[in-house]
């Protein structure tokens, strides 16, 4: 069976991340493209550096499309993240989701990108032209306590 | 022996990706808050924590041979 979720350092392919989901049942795709801005509230990015504690941002990433695959049974899922220095418009993640009406596509794809913003251990480090920042944008009820399901 | 593991600005900080310590029999609580200490690094207390790539809660018991990971506030996306 191919790969359903995986980080790597490599340039990521659009269309190889989406023909992974498109199948008979579907007669939606929806595939997220995540890319490096250059402009962030006025500030200039040069290049993003992403890190990963990657066995587990991995597993992580498989939680998350089980959690999709309960909430929608009907979707299929492939999730890949890009880690590594990242250029401006570069591709950092790619999510697909397919299934067979839109509005669940949709649904589904913004629930994986917000729970990959949530839980999978992946940092990046804005360089800019006067200073470099580890950013953290994670959401947490309180910080060093997992959300319940979180922990399972 | 146990293995803790850094990450990102934590990393960066304490200088290492990673450090060894008998911790079997100390709660994960116990380790962070060692950590935080000898390091004198409040950023530890903003990290959740995961046991052999798993989040776990800060009362887990640690045993012979698990893997700490301190999770600063995560980025992805």
């Amino acid at each position: 069976m191919e790969k359903r979720c995986w980080i790597t350092s490599e340039p990521l392919e659009i269309e190889d991340v989406t023909k992974r989901v498109i199948r008979r049942e579907a007669g939606a795709v929806n595939t997220f493209i995540g890319t490096v801005r250059e402009f962030t509230k006025g500030k200039r990015t040069l290049y993003l550096q992403y890190e990963t504690y990657k066995e587990m941002a991995e597993k992580k990433l498989e939680q998350i499309t089980k959690e999709m695959e309960r909430q929608w049974p009907s979707a299929d899922v492939v999730i890949a993240h890009r880690v590594g220095r990242l250029e401006i418009t570069d591709v950092a993640v790619i999510i697909a989701v397919s299934t067979p009406h839109r509005n669940d596509s949709y649904e589904a794809s913004r629930y994986a990108i917000e729970r990959i913003k949530e839980i999978v251990p992946i940092w990046k480090k804005e360089h800019w032209e006067d200073g470099e920042e580890w950013i953290g944008d994670q959401k947490e009820v309180k910080p060093g306590v997992p959300l319940k399901e979180e922990i399972k | 022996m146990n293995t803790l593991l850094f990450f990102a600005g934590l990393k960066e900080a304490i200088g290492t990706d990673e450090v060894r310590l008998a911790a079997a029999g100390m709660t994960l609580g116990e380790v962070k808050e060692k950590v935080r200490s000898e390091y004198s690094l409040d950023q530890v207390n903003n990290c959740m924590m995961a046991v052999n790539e798993e989040f776990a809660p800060e009362d887990t018991t640690i045993t012979e041979g698990d893997t700490i990971a301190f999770i600063p506030p995560v980025s992805g996306g």
